[in-house]
């Protein structure tokens, strides 16, 4: 009827809010939150390595006190060898071995919780990644 | 003797032979630096423990032991326990921090020459203290399994050390370190397995039975964890213990090692790999000074027990078997003191080559390569100049202090440089020569002096449980009265020290 024909329309969703990024752009802008992350994790590996040498410290930094303490000891004997040269000549290298093994996994985790962490998409919260987000 | 003499040979002709395999690979500096840092974790943790089980491993633990009794367990322990700590706080660190060596991490770290320039006295200060009885060693040692003049030691010695590090750096070395630590490991647990094995043929004889009345420490002293009891006693062993577990870290042929590590991932767990390397090296010495107590405690009254290890095997085990015996602990000894001064060598020659033969000198400037060489040069001749001059022995002794100027210095510096942002350049420079100047004067003080009785010479002959401390304190205290002057790129160091490779970090 009408001749004259519906002006045509551009149709677009509503703009996008800015376009997601990895957390690892906190860090390179040393925002407050990329300082927060960073802190976290210099201070979970330093109270790691405060753990460890508290563990080397209750294994062998006793020992001298424990010979000062009990002088008799030096005297027990095991399997024909003084107790003393099995505490120190053989038991510290497992013990430190061991100590190692446990740090090396710990420290490990707590980088690649750092790394999941930053690597993580910051953009839009809801849903997945097929609804884009859009309301 | 002959057996001897051959071995030795066969050590130098091999470490030359496997150093030229780098030598062609060796072209740029960072190959003669850091071998380009594509080593692998599992050689790389034979070089590390290779360079680092010196004579005084290899020697001079089983002669202490001999000597003293249960407290010398504490050297072996504590210099592997050093790389427990090292590996708590500093080793992933200190390699992601991409330096070659402690001054740069130092001038990295605080942006300063001036401190740059006082860990490179202290580098070569630690390396000269270090090699100085190393030189002195191999002369005893040769005269007395070879009947060879003792000037002969320090010079073979130091020739073979100056032509391999100048011929290959740091690439040739790293494999022959690796070789080496099998070698060593070989040559010591060979002979104390026929040692034992012997032993126990004769029936488990211990030294009451033998009845030697001769010995000078009692028997329940020997077995005592503790040196000469009593509180001096106690702090003696905390100081040694202090030094070796923080001495480790602070050592510059250590930590130059570190940088061949491709990331900080692998730096961990090569040290991990080397806790295990050591420990099972350290099983060993013990045979020798228990075993050196029922068939040799003569040595421990004559002074000679360093060589407990080279006479030891020809005293239990008459003929050419014993003699055979004794030629591969020569040669495993020889290699002992080869592995660890190239490695010094090395560390000393790098700081050299970039402070001071680096340098323009007269409008005249030598290129990297040139200069790392002539840096070698000195780093060699300085300490065997002064070894042939005065060859007095002791190997462990002086080495203890090498590691106590170490703890007292370059540990203070790492760890709160990786660890703590206020850290400024005149608080780490005050506390490097507060630390320096004050282990430095102790240990000065016991090996020129005869130590002065009591409490002093006590503090003086094991420093390190006061001057570690001494030098942590004043570093924090004056860099907190300086805060102005914290080094602006901190925060991004930061980053580059303790964030993992695999994230897209600007690291500076």
């Amino acid at each position: 009827m009408s001749s004259e024909r519906p002006q045509r329309v551009r149709v677009t969703g509503p703009a996008r809010r800015r376009p997601p990024r990895a957390r690892v752009h906190e860090v390179d802008a040393e925002s407050r939150l990329g300082s927060l992350y960073l802190r976290a994790l210099v201070r979970e590996q330093w109270w790691l390595g405060l753990r460890t040498l508290a563990l080397l410290m209750l294994g062998l930094g006793t020992l001298p006190v424990l010979f000062f303490a009990l002088p008799d000891l030096a005297a027990v004997h095991v399997l024909g060898v003084g107790l003393a040269w099995w505490l120190l000549g053989v038991a510290p290298y497992p013990l430190l071995v061991a100590l190692a093994w446990r740090h090396v996994r710990r420290a490990e985790r707590n980088e690649d919780t750092f790394t999941a962490l930053l690597e993580e998409l910051d953009g839009p919260r809801s849903g997945g990644p097929d609804d884009g987000g859009r309301a | 003797m002959w057996p001897g003499a051959v071995a030795v040979a066969l050590v130098v002709v091999a470490t030359l032979a496997i150093g030229s395999l780098g030598l062609r690979l060796s072209r740029t500096t960072s190959d003669f630096m850091v071998a380009s840092r594509t080593v692998p974790a599992f050689t790389n943790a034979s070089a590390i423990s290779g360079e680092y089980l010196s004579a005084a491993s290899f020697l001079g633990v089983a002669g202490l032991l001999l000597t003293f009794g249960a407290d010398m367990l504490w050297y072996p322990v504590g210099w592997t326990a050093g790389y427990l700590v090292m590996l708590a706080l500093v080793s992933a660190p200190l390699r992601r921090s991409g330096a070659y060596t402690l001054p740069d991490f130092a001038e990295a770290r605080l942006g300063s020459r001036r401190v740059r320039t006082i860990c490179s006295v202290l580098v070569v200060a630690v390396g000269w203290l270090y090699l100085l009885p190393l030189f002195q060693g191999a002369g005893v040692m040769l005269g007395a399994a070879l009947g060879l003049p003792t000037w002969i030691g320090p010079a073979g010695v130091a020739s073979v050390v100056l032509v391999n590090v100048i011929g290959g750096g740091m690439r040739s070395i790293t494999l022959v370190q690796a070789v080496q630590y099998w070698f060593k490991l070989t040559a010591l647990l060979l002979p104390a397995a026929v040692l034992l094995a012997v032993w126990l043929g004769d029936g488990r004889p211990d030294t009451e039975r033998l009845g030697r009345p001769d010995f000078p420490t009692d028997v329940l002293a020997w077995s005592n964890p503790l040196a000469d009891g009593g509180a001096q006693g106690l702090y003696l062993t905390y100081a040694l213990i202090a030094a070796t577990f923080f001495g480790t870290m602070g050592l510059p042929h250590v930590v130059v090692r570190f940088y061949t590590n491709p990331d900080g991932r692998s730096a961990r767990r090569s040290t991990l790999l080397v806790l295990a390397l050591l420990g099972l090296f350290y099983l060993v010495p013990p045979v020798y000074g228990a075993l050196g107590r029922v068939y040799a405690p003569e040595l421990a009254a004559s002074g000679e027990s360093d060589l407990l290890v080279l006479l030891l095997p020809r005293i239990v085990v008459p003929g050419l078997g014993g003699d055979l015996l004794t030629g591969l602990v020569v040669a495993g000894a020889f290699a002992a003191f080869l592995s660890t001064s190239s490695g010094l060598a090395i560390a000393v020659a790098g700081v050299l080559g970039q402070d001071v033969t680096g340098r323009s000198w007269g409008g005249r400037r030598l290129g990297g390569v040139a200069a790392f060489r002539l840096g070698a040069v000195i780093a060699v001749v300085v300490p065997a100049a002064v070894a042939l001059g005065e060859p007095s022995a002791g190997v462990a002794t002086t080495v203890g202090l090498a590691f106590a100027v170490a703890a007292s210095t370059f540990a203070p510096l790492l760890m709160l440089g990786i660890w703590w942002r206020r850290l400024t350049p005149t608080g780490a420079g005050a506390g490097l020569v507060v630390g320096g100047l004050g282990s430095g004067a102790a240990a000065l003080t016991t090996l020129y002096l005869d130590g002065p009785a009591g409490w002093v010479g006590v503090l003086a002959a094991r420093p390190a449980l006061w001057s570690i401390p001494l030098a942590t304190a004043v570093m924090m205290l004056v860099s907190l009265a300086t805060q102005r002057t914290v080094p602006p790129g901190v925060r991004r160091f930061m980053v580059r020290l303790h964030t993992p490779e695999a994230l897209d970090l600007d690291r500076g």
